[in-house]
């Protein structure tokens, strides 16, 4: 289903003027294995329910935000900068 | 004469076991095609469970398009057998699955695809597949409704002909295997929903489903889109992301397109059915959901693009649209095979938007490697390891994606 997000600079925009930048994940530290940076290179929640991802205003202000969204529905539950 | 009218049931219901020694999750054609060759190979205590009707995920969804001019090594040889099990499946489940291997042309509209094309001929050729570049004149002479003139927006440079390519009627694929399996006395339990799966000490012990639970030693998951809820009830998060996919088809028109014609740059892919209808797909929406349905904007988008190839179809009007949910790799190949942290969970995931062309062969390969618990070297790439040991796949020839 085609939504509407709402952009923290701009308001809400057809999803057609972001990019979908995927499932916020926790970022290894150095001392990480090898093994756990592949895990957090290719393995994924993919939750199907309310998730925290990552979007971008590619034909607006071009800045990365969040977004909480459930995938099951689309319903986009609330939008914050990456700052918050 | 009298059995002519006696009414046989394609598959039979039945109540559920305490124990089954196989348990497959999901009654799409790639569970339903396991099932049938392990029940050919004498493995018949298996249960086919679904949380809907037979075929109602992607083996219902897909747009039936059959062919195995694949550009990786690793994949041209895999979706070649897949074709040739295709060609025999008729005659194999004794049930007519509708295979109509009318041609398969892909369409390039710019020099980098031409190239790509010309890299998939040459591996095609090598591997023994049947396809090669075709020019304008000749892409014109195959398809005469199509516009070949160099004024359209993105004029057609060049095609890659795959002869035998073609579209399937993907329900009888699904109901044949179904009718196949029951027959070789495997249980096939559709409305039974997956909610858990037990292990011990690193082993799958039980499932519990909405109808109670089953103890069994292996279970294979075979749910494409949604087969990353049911890895995680093992503890397991797979490389996969869910995308829907979307597609429509028109109004039946008199024959005038007997080739599948499918065009990357364009993002779209277009056959014509036995009956009339046209069956228009589109790539994938462009971010992650498990949600079906369809969205304007990608049917703007499937009909812009047709209409570049066949300007003549300006009035046509589309009778339906719809979705399926696509389990996305990072590399556009499968996942298949043994998760090595848990010992008898087996998955056959990652199908994307190239699925359902791979029906039989998954169902072969996976069936052997339960039996006989050795992977067959056809599928020995696709291992969920290979993230993990920079082996990736990346089988750029996949349908339905930007590259």
């Amino acid at each position: 289903m085609s939504f509407l997000l709402c952009c923290p600079n701009c308001g809400e925009r057809s999803v057609y003027e972001f990019r979908f930048g995927g499932e916020v994940r926790q970022r290894p530290t150095e001392e990480a294995s090898l093994r756990e940076w592949a895990d957090y290179l290719y393995a994924r929640k993919n939750e199907a329910g309310v998730q925290k991802e990552w979007w971008y205003h590619h034909l607006g202000c071009r800045t990365w935000f969040f977004a909480v969204r459930d995938t099951t529905t689309n319903t986009v539950l609330k939008t914050f900068g990456a700052d918050k | 004469m009298l059995q002519l009218f006696r009414k046989e049931r394609m598959w039979r219901p039945h109540f559920l076991k305490a124990r089954y020694d196989v348990v497959i999750i999901g009654a799409g054609v790639h569970g339903l095609a396991a099932a049938y060759y392990l029940g050919k190979r004498g493995v018949t205590n298996v249960a086919v469970l679904d949380k809907g009707y037979l075929g109602s995920g992607n083996s219902g969804r897909n747009t039936a398009i059959i062919r195995a001019n694949y550009r990786t090594p690793e994949g041209i040889p895999f979706y070649h057998e897949s074709v040739r099990l295709y060609e025999g499946l008729s005659q194999d489940l004794g049930y007519n699955v509708l295979f109509s291997q009318q041609g398969h042309l892909t369409l390039a509209h710019t020099d980098s695809a031409v190239d790509g094309l010309r890299v998939r001929a040459e591996a095609n050729a090598l591997l023994g597949v049947d396809s090669r570049l075709i020019g304008p004149d000749e892409i014109k002479r195959l398809v005469p409704a199509i516009d070949i003139s160099t004024s359209a927006h993105q004029p057609i440079r060049a095609a890659l002909y795959h002869p035998p390519g073609g579209i399937i009627r993907h329900d009888a694929v699904v109901w044949g295997y179904a009718r196949g399996a029951d027959r070789l006395g495997i249980e096939i339990h559709p409305h039974t929903e997956v909610q858990g799966i037990q292990t011990e000490n690193g082993q799958v012990t039980a499932v519990q489903t909405n109808r109670g639970q089953i103890k069994t030693g292996t279970v294979l998951n075979v749910t494409s889109g949604w087969c990353s809820t049911i890895a995680r009830m093992v503890g397991v998060n797979l490389p996969i992301v869910s995308h829907p996919l979307q597609a429509c088809v028109t109004e039946p028109l008199k024959p005038f397109l007997d080739k599948v014609i499918v065009s990357s740059n364009l993002h779209v892919y277009v056959n014509q059915t036995d009956r009339g209808e046209l069956v228009l797909g589109a790539e994938i929406d462009p971010y992650s959901s498990y949600s079906s349905a369809s969205t304007l904007p990608t049917l703007e988008m499937i009909a812009a693009h047709t209409l570049e190839l066949f300007p003549a179809l300006v009035e046509v009007r589309v009778l339906r649209q719809w979705a399926g949910v696509c389990d996305m790799t990072p590399d556009y190949s499968p996942i298949m095979g043994e998760v090595p942290e848990v010992r008898g969970f087996l998955v056959d995931v990652g199908w994307g938007t190239y699925g359902f062309k791979a029906g039989p062969v998954s169902g072969k390969t996976m069936a052997e490697l339960i039996a006989t618990g050795r992977t067959p070297d056809l599928i020995k790439p696709f291992a969920l390891s290979r993230f993990y040991e920079d082996r990736l796949v990346g089988e750029k020839a996949a349908a339905a994606v930007s590259h």
